[in-house]
């Protein structure tokens, strides 16, 4: 096979660059991350003309070569590197029609690097109604570039920009403005110090440390004989840089680009009247949040219990078919209930990446930042806290990357730090299940179900516990910080139906592969150390026979005194009984006390846990909460899962940073440890003394 | 001292000199510069932040943010 060439699709963010990606690579793309870091690496194949094939890598979104966060880093250290294997051979830079102006400005720097740069127009579709004509031929000429006027919405151009990058070798790689007139003297210095390397390279490396400071300057600091600029001194000179490539680009449109005016009058000053009016933007706003919870909660739980059945019967049926052994227990009783605790979360974090990513691609997503940037502020938050606040229901570890793009240290750290408190998808199955078991099924005043309101409670609970905790956070915190808030105001846009459809795939699957290798992993170990055990249990059937001697029990009912006899004495319920002491205080007995420290790899392990340690022995076809129905308080001869311990419980998951996935990133985005330890034991305590306040409460 | 900060909905301005150090720079690539035109669009509700349009891109900035970039107001005709 030929070798593939690289090409980068480069753009601001609301170009639509990912749409242009979808249309090139189709569903042949894989997304992936950046090694040691968490940007998201979204790459794939397209095809061209004559069999040629491209390698396409789309990069994240950025306004600019001066990085201001870990994704924008990104592009600038790959278009650094020639040696990487990713250095695109050929650039196409995603511009929006009406936002061209200020696009453009990427696409500058973009040249400035002698990269063969192609400058993709899209949304073309909209010049017409918006009435926008542009001269082509001589915006060619004056940016040294070949332009693709391109619609991924209509589908429209992708032949012409595809015979461009096929045709990449012709590409002029001139500059289209000299960068050096900002400080001509500077400059000159720099190309004396540094004869064989690209001026504006040099510059970008320079300017890279006063904003992000990642880029290795080994080189630059081996030439002793160069003295650099003050960072201020720098900070002034990317000033003069921006302000000239603004004066050549309102130049260069002033003679390509006509909009009259007359026809602008549209689409977003009407709904931003309606969506960001005082009133009804917040009505609107928390109608949206609640019909996203109906999805959440009562859409998603017909498939939710169509799975369990389906995993219970289907450990069932494996059982009866394949031969008896331990291999075939280890399938049973403790793969397949553990993998049923996993697929079971489908629907809801499907359903939670479908509105979100609805409401990023329309636009509504900044009126939302926008709206409640003044309300957050209050307790030491950013209106941008607003979108991980709401991602993290589904899962804390995209909404603790969601964080980045907020520009304040402090608020984002204070954002990171609290997210975990919202009620995020992992708690919903052990909320279902309880909640299932201790609240009765009664309605109040004949039509809210008392059930619904209680997990409604929580979720409430999750944020109240995330707001107050920021607004104390935000007093003690003694972290100065440059405040700085820039949103951009996208145009409205009806969300492509195979951009949403891909990023619900995407996302969902990620979730069920990562929190999969977990869960399958917990509920091997599980199974092991609750079906071995030492001493006594190997001799269960006989001590259990002794003892029962004189009660003339039925085969069936020592079976099951055997079962629960040999449970107590495996490995697990050693280790159980040792945490025992512990949870006792809480309501709980050994094996909730075993789910719970499972759960401190992920809270989703409590009822696929619970569903091993239950089944292991038992031949019956039950579901998980049947059996947790009819699991009986030795010391009382009531359920075990009462009221009192019901409501313990809840508490304790709403508060306990119970997921090793959520530390690892909250390491990751605040590089040190003590954050996510930090985390780790103060929502863990929180967690204990309020489960241990209300237990002995309503005992 | 005229800002941003003082326009008033549906005004605009034309932007002066400020202080890079005050100002992050990711709004200068935004188009907030010297001599380009400001418009203010709409503020959220208790006046803060400010939904503008700067050289013909839509953006939100806080007011604390505003104030420290002088203008000079365009007189309606």
């Amino acid at each position: 096979m030929a070798k593939q060439f690289n090409v980068a699709l480069i753009g601001n963010p609301n170009t639509g660059k990912t749409s242009v990606f979808n249309q090139l690579t189709g569903l042949n793309q894989q997304v992936g991350n950046y090694p040691g870091i968490t940007v998201e690496k979204k790459q794939g194949v397209c095809k061209l003309a004559r069999g040629v094939k491209a390698h396409i890598l789309d990069l994240p979104g950025t306004y600019s070569l001066n990085a201001s966060s870990l994704d924008e880093n990104v592009v600038i250290e790959l278009l650094l590197n020639k040696n990487d294997k990713d250095f695109p051979e050929v650039a196409v830079v995603i511009t929006d029609v009406e936002n061209l102006k200020r696009n453009l400005l990427l696409f500058t720097q973009i040249k400035d690097l002698g990269i063969p740069t192609i400058l993709a127009v899209n949304m073309a579709d909209r010049m017409k109604r918006k009435a926008i004509s542009l001269d082509i031929e001589l915006l060619e000429e004056r940016l040294e570039t070949k332009i693709a006027l391109i619609s991924s919405r209509k589908n429209e151009g992708f032949d012409y920009l595809k015979e461009l990058i096929t045709n990449y070798k012709t590409l002029s790689v001139k500059p289209c403005l000299n960068a050096s007139v900002i400080a001509p003297e500077y400059f000159d210095r720099l190309r004396k110090a540094f004869p064989n390397q690209d001026l504006y390279k040099l510059w970008l490396v320079i300017t890279q440390d006063v904003n992000f400071g990642k880029l290795d300057r080994q080189e630059m600091s081996s030439v002793a004989s160069f003295k650099t600029e003050s960072i201020s001194n720098l900070k002034r000179l990317q000033q003069k840089e921006t302000i000239a490539r603004y004066q050549f680009i309102n130049g260069v449109l002033k003679e390509t680009l006509t909009i009259d005016t007359a026809n602008a009058k549209d689409l977003r000053s009407r709904l931003d009247r309606v969506l960001m009016h005082k009133v009804w933007g917040y009505v609107i706003f928390i109608a949206i949040l609640m019909l996203i919870f109906q999805a959440i909660f009562d859409w998603s739980s017909y498939p939710m219990d169509l799975i369990d059945s389906t995993f219970a019967s289907f450990g069932e049926w494996t059982k009866n078919n394949m031969p008896a052994g331990d291999f075939t227990n280890l399938i049973a009783e403790g793969i397949i209930p553990g993998l049923g605790g996993i697929v079971i979360f489908i629907p809801q974090i499907a359903f939670l990446f479908l509105f979100i990513s609805i409401l990023e691609e329309s636009g509504y997503m900044s009126r939302v930042v926008f709206l409640m940037d003044r309300v957050m502020r209050r307790f030491g938050l950013s209106g941008k806290s607003v979108v991980p606040l709401i991602a993290g229901t589904a899962c804390a570890i995209p909404a603790i990357m969601a964080t980045r793009n907020i520009e304040n240290w402090k608020e984002r750290l204070i954002t990171i730090l609290v997210t975990p408190f919202t009620t995020c998808s992992a708690r919903l199955p052990v909320y279902l299940i309880i909640i299932a078991l201790v609240i009765p099924d009664q309605r109040v005043l004949g039509i809210f179900s008392l059930q619904a309101l209680t997990l409604m409670f929580l979720y409430l609970l999750g944020f109240g516990a995330a707001i107050f905790s920021a607004y104390l956070l935000d007093k003690v915190l003694k972290i100065k910080s440059k405040t700085f808030f820039v949103v951009e105001m996208p145009n409205y846009k009806l969300p492509l139906f195979k951009n949403v459809a891909i990023t619900v795939i995407e996302k969902t699957k990620s979730f069920v592969v990562g929190a999969g290798k977990i869960i399958l992993a917990i509920s091997i170990i599980l199974w092991v150390l609750a079906s071995y055990g030492p001493g006594n249990f190997n001799k269960a059937s006989e001590i259990v026979q002794k003892q029962e001697i004189a009660n003339n029990l039925t085969q069936v009912e020592l079976d099951q005194k055997i079962a629960s006899f040999k449970l107590e004495n495996s490995y697990i319920g050693h280790i159980g009984k040792a945490i025992e002491p512990a949870v006792r205080p809480l309501g709980y007995d050994w094996k909730i006390g075993i789910a719970l420290v499972s759960s401190f790899a992920a809270r989703e392990v409590f009822v696929g846990t619970l569903a091993t340690i239950y089944s292991v022995g038992s031949d019956e076809e039950e579901t998980i909460k049947n059996r947790m129905a009819a699991e009986i308080n030795p010391a009382n001869g009531k359920p075990l899962f009462n009221f009192a311990s019901g409501v313990s419980l809840l508490l304790f998951y709403a508060f306990a940073m119970q997921c090793m996935s959520t530390l690892a990133i909250v390491k990751r985005e605040t590089n040190s440890w003590k954050w996510p330890m930090w985390q780790l034991f103060v929502m863990s305590a929180i967690a204990y003394v309020v489960a241990l306040g209300a237990y002995q409460f309503l005992k | 001292m005229i800002t941003i900060a003082s326009l008033k909905k549906g005004q605009r301005g034309i932007i002066k000199e400020f202080s890079v150090d005050v100002v992050p720079l990711k709004l200068l690539e935004m188009g907030c510069l010297p001599g380009n035109e400001v418009a203010l669009v709409q503020t959220a509700p208790f006046q803060d932040p400010l939904y503008l349009n700067i050289n013909g891109s839509h953006l939100a900035i806080r007011k604390e943010t505003a104030a420290q970039i002088r203008i000079e107001i365009i007189e309606n005709e």
